[in-house]
């Protein structure tokens, strides 16, 4: 089957990654999105893409090309973990992780979130943990000589009060409740 | 400073709370006071909340500090995700006035504020900077002699480098260093420096995929002849320990390497037991390890 050929680029996707990345982040770090030219020192790097179908540079590419869809509903996107080493090594500087990262928030805001992350999301709005404690640690931290449950929220009722207050006000539990059409 | 906050995250007191004992009775032992910070909450982790919504990660991220700062003290970790989101929320914060606003704005709902006034040290650079590894030598009772310890730094500890400023990724001698201080052997082994498989949402998202990497990295410190090996990070941990147990159930192969978080290590060359820094709580063995120290 011969390739599609692309011929209608938009800088609108790649626009709107740096537009919501600089929430956070600096945009001229963002910007150097732009200066990708391919050259796979990502992938070459990437554990990941030993192991799975990810490869970053594919995605950076479809970003620049405009290709939203394909990109966010890509579930490669959610086999990077995060380990910097292709942020390291980009000889174009580009903060490829933190890329990754506000790509995902767009996923996430479009809907593309996974059912196990969402359960995550959830554990997180009803505890205040990501990993909410067990019985069984609940036992091997009695064993231990240490408090039955952590001087965290989880000894804390108003402490979570105040966790759920905040994501209410960012609007965290309407973001991760999200489908895609 | 001799006191610290130590900031407990999610796993280390909720799945590994041995990692949380052996921390205290360590720094304890050096006459380093561990604050509780109570009403913490998960940092939030930087590669799952980060990538869900950074705003909501970073204003969680700003309550958990401003607890520290209300306490007047630094900061410790035992977990590499809860280093780099304390670190990282700090840095953003300081560079950006107009986000710190923004950030404030929110945390006024709840009476909080955030002010950049406490540092973040993780549990390493107190060992390394404010202990020193020569005082730590002087005080081993059972030097470590005749193991092999097959060291994993994870990556949040060391990258991004421009804010860790740990010095070289590729190379680095912090932990290795801290492993021979102890007596023991600190063993090289293929793709020392690749990740542990479980960060960035992906042993949520993909199991198989996460246990890919751990059984690369377990299988590399078995063939360099590791007795055990140590992470500075409570998911890494969790992730080799349990990870274990999971990959043995999917390939049907035996792993079996004992997991020591290094503050476990250095109770053991502090003269403690392993019940003592309650290695027995791991679910992988740690016989073959433990029989190996006289």
């Amino acid at each position: 089957m011969a390739s599609k050929v692309i011929r209608n680029v938009t800088w609108d996707f790649l626009n709107e990654v740096i537009q919501d990345g600089s929430r956070v982040f600096p945009k001229e770090e963002l910007e150097r999105l732009r200066f990708c030219i391919q050259c796979g020192t990502c992938v070459g790097g990437c554990p990941s893409g030993r192991i799975s179908a990810l490869r970053i540079r594919k995605i950076f590419r479809e970003t620049q090309l405009g290709l939203k869809e394909t990109v966010l509903s890509d579930d490669n996107l959610w086999n990077c973990t995060t380990c910097y080493t292709c942020q390291e090594r980009c000889p174009r500087g580009v903060h490829t992780t933190n890329t990754v990262r506000i790509i995902r928030n767009l996923a996430v805001k479009y809907g593309y979130i996974k059912n196990n992350h969402r359960r995550i999301c959830e554990f997180f709005l009803t505890y205040g943990h990501a990993v909410p404690i067990n019985d069984e640690t609940r036992q091997v931290r009695k064993d231990l000589g240490l408090a039955e449950a952590p001087p965290t929220v989880h000894s804390h009722p108003e402490s979570l009060a105040e966790v759920l207050k905040l994501a209410e006000e960012t609007g965290f539990k309407k973001i991760v409740e999200r489908t895609a059409k | 400073m001799n006191r610290y906050a130590y900031f407990l995250g999610c796993i280390t007191p909720n799945r590994y709370p041995g990692i949380e004992l052996a921390t205290r009775r360590v720094l304890e032992e050096f006459g380093i006071e561990v604050l509780d910070m109570e009403g913490a909450s998960c940092c939030p982790a930087p590669g799952v909340f980060g990538s869900f919504d950074l705003r909501t990660w970073l204003t969680v991220a700003a309550r958990n500090i401003s607890i520290a700062e209300e306490m007047g003290a630094d900061i410790t970790v035992t977990c590499n995700g809860c280093y780099a989101t304390i670190q990282e929320a700090k840095h953003l914060l300081k560079q950006n006035d107009e986000l710190k606003n923004k950030v404030n704005n929110i945390l006024k709902n709840i009476g909080r504020e955030y002010r950049g006034t406490v540092e973040v040290k993780h549990i390493i650079e107190i060992l390394d900077e404010n202990i020193r590894y020569e005082t730590i030598q002087k005080r081993i009772k059972h030097p470590l002699k005749g193991i092999k310890v097959a060291v994993h730094y994870g990556c949040h500890f060391l990258k991004p480098s421009d804010i860790r400023m740990h010095g070289t990724v590729e190379r680095p001698t912090i932990l290795d260093d801290f492993v021979r201080a102890l007596g023991a052997e600190s063993v090289d082994y293929e793709d020392k420096m690749m990740c542990c498989g479980a960060g960035g949402g992906v042993r949520a998202a993909n199991l198989d995929v996460a246990l890919g990497y751990t059984r690369r990295k377990i299988e590399n410190m078995v063939d360099a002849e590791a007795d055990c090996l140590i992470t500075p990070c409570a998911f890494c941990h969790y992730q080799f320990d349990t990870g274990q147990i999971e990959l043995t159930e999917k390939i049907g192969k035996k792993y079996e390497l004992p997991v020591v978080f290094m503050t476990q290590l250095l109770g053991l060359a502090l003269g403690m037991s392993s019940e003592d820094v309650s290695l027995n709580k791991n679910k992988t063995q740690i016989q073959t390890f433990t029989s190996k120290l006289s």
